[in-house]
């Protein structure tokens, strides 16, 4: 079978299109890195909407735990604490055990039966796990930047008559983004890493359609031998940081065009702050 | 365990669940948060180590040791520490077997043949007619050894940033004493370091906290391993039927979790301030004004 048949039957295997069954023996290179690479679609999938939708819920949490009124203030605690403070890994498993218990009929509100199956499935469950995962910690990130924004800036805010909501959106928020970037492109990273446990943490792989570690570790166990695809999803990964990691430092030229020296490269040291 | 716990059938309500809960199964259980604290006592200071010796080889003024300490510190940046976890125990134990292959088997039958890895039973870690507790212990030492290289090369980021954010002049004065290189290390560089690396190694000790559940995966029988063993739903064939209660063991553990973190923090916090007493930072200026 030539690489090119390989890749034509596998290359989408991981979202259910060709070939319906793995290679169970004489696994070559070209079926590993097909395989796994597509599996690395589930693993995108997952990062890329988790980080879009946590995002904008972190925005909203971060300014809730600065909010002086302890109605907001401390549910934002709580749930910044509880998912910072737990295991991703148990968070999956947990999510996983309570979704299985929702009742499989669908539960019937205002005589409309919604249906709950589709929580159980990794698509949704496991996102949905990883989208209160990052937006916990996106959110202390963004906290911790709006609690050091200079307090220059919004004196000079309030001279020129700005107030509320436009304050924020002109003043604070830019500076608050600015401050948080660096951090928040290690919690990018951090999240984007994360989403090769969602395949061993309960969630199941229907019909084989894994993400990249999926498919490494099955081969891995067929074969006997780490020391072939193993290296070959890291190497996946560490192209798909590397992506990241410049589209992240684009954004972060763009926040910092109007400060002098700007215009250099900025170099990204990893902060290891979680 | 009691000896009322005999004839579970006959319980019910309170003293089921007394029963239930002290069941040799849940000693096994209850035991389990012990390894969990015994991988985090031993992995530690092994990773500290291993970040020691790849900070000071990232800063060696040899060539080749540099690039080695280079690439050690920056591999967990791209790679997700998962794959560490999974690829680290499997290729240890096949190089250990390997090792003992070449020198403890004779006749040169490859190791690797087709899909196989075949060592011969002399060669085999541990012995087929080891103990289970052997076996067990070895997984649980395999463990240990990826987590700490993992978490080794977290560290080594740390401290090499804590050792390049010690201020030069201080470095230099010391030199100026007329201190070799190695007694400026040992007596300025590593003695000022901590105070600049808590920050950076609180985070990585939160971090490993929150790594330690995936033991499971390294089919190390874990916390994760008898919740998912003991939660699951158990027919009248067992003692103690009861249907799927995994939901209340993840919970349970879940707690352990929060109750870890929440006490670590609070022990961080008691470090950082000790450690910035009497530091040029704006921390220690603080305790000094404070104590005036």
């Amino acid at each position: 079978m030539s690489c090119a048949q390989t890749i034509s039957d596998y290359a989408l295997r991981s979202i259910g299109f060709g070939e319906r069954l793995l290679p169970r023996s004489d696994f070559t290179l070209c079926q590993q890195f097909t395989l796994i690479g597509s599996g690395l679609i589930w693993n995108l999938y997952f990062a890329i909407l988790a980080l879009s939708i946590g995002f904008f819920l972190a925005n909203a949490l971060a300014v809730a735990k600065a909010s002086r009124n302890p109605w907001l203030r401390k549910p934002a605690e709580g749930f910044i604490f509880l998912f910072r403070g737990s295991p991703l890994f148990i968070q999956f498993f947990l999510a996983y055990e309570a979704l299985v218990l929702l009742p499989r009929a669908g539960i019937e509100i205002f005589g409309i039966t919604i249906a709950t199956s589709w929580l159980t499935k990794a698509w949704a469950g496991a996102l949905i796990v990883l989208v209160l995962n990052t937006t916990a910690y996106s959110a202390q990130i963004f906290y911790g930047a709006l609690m050091s924004v200079p307090k220059g800036d919004i004196e000079a805010a309030d001279a020129y008559g700005l107030t509320g909501w436009n304050k924020f959106r002109r003043v604070v928020w830019p500076t608050m983004m600015r401050l948080a970037w660096p951090a928040y492109t290690n919690e990018a990273i951090f999240l984007f890493h994360a989403t090769a446990l969602v395949y061993f943490s309960g969630f199941p792989a229907f019909q084989q359609r894994g993400d990249s570690l999926y498919y490494a570790s099955y081969f891995a166990d067929k074969t006997f031998n780490p020391f072939v695809a193993y290296p070959i999803v890291a190497g996946y990964f560490i192209l798909f940081t590397l992506l990241l990691i410049s589209l992240f430092a684009m954004v972060n030229r763009r926040l910092n065009r109007h400060l002098p020296g700007a215009r250099k490269r900025l170099k990204y040291r990893p902060q290891l702050i979680r | 365990m009691f000896a009322q716990c005999a004839d579970p059938a006959q319980l019910e309500g309170f003293a089921w669940l007394m029963c239930y809960l002290t069941s040799g199964k849940h000693m096994l259980f209850y035991a389990s948060f012990g390894t969990v604290l015994l991988l985090l006592a031993v992995t530690a200071p092994m990773a500290l180590l291993f970040g020691f010796l790849g900070a000071m080889a990232s800063r060696s003024r040899l060539f080749a040791l540099r690039w080695l300490g280079k690439i050690y510190t920056s591999m967990v940046r791209g790679v997700p520490d998962v794959i560490f976890f999974l690829f680290v125990p499997i290729a240890l134990d096949q190089g250990f077997e390997w090792l003992r292959h070449q020198a403890l088997c004779d006749g040169d039958a490859p190791v690797r043949q087709g899909n196989d890895f075949i060592v011969c039973a002399a060669a085999k870690l541990p012995l087929s007619t080891a103990a289970p507790w052997v076996h067990e212990l070895y997984g649980l030492f395999l463990a240990v050894i990826a987590f700490s290289v993992v978490f080794g090369a977290f560290a080594a980021n740390v401290l090499y940033g804590a050792m390049q954010a010690v201020p030069r002049a201080q470095l230099e004065t010391a030199e100026a004493y007329g201190m070799s290189p190695r007694q400026v290390t040992r007596r300025v560089l590593v003695p000022q370091m901590w105070s600049y690396a808590i920050p950076g190694l609180s985070n990585l000790w939160m971090i490993l906290l929150k790594a330690t559940p995936l033991l499971f995966l390294l089919g190390v029988e874990d916390i994760v391993y008898w919740a998912r063993e003991l939660g699951g739903a158990k027919t009248s064939a067992f003692s103690y039927p009861h249907p799927d209660w995994r939901l209340y063991y993840f919970l349970g553990i879940l707690v352990f979790y929060l109750l870890m973190t929440w006490v670590s923090e609070r022990l961080i916090a008691r470090v950082t301030r000790r450690l910035s007493s009497g530091q040029a930072t704006m921390a220690g200026e603080a305790l000094r004004k404070g104590a005036a």
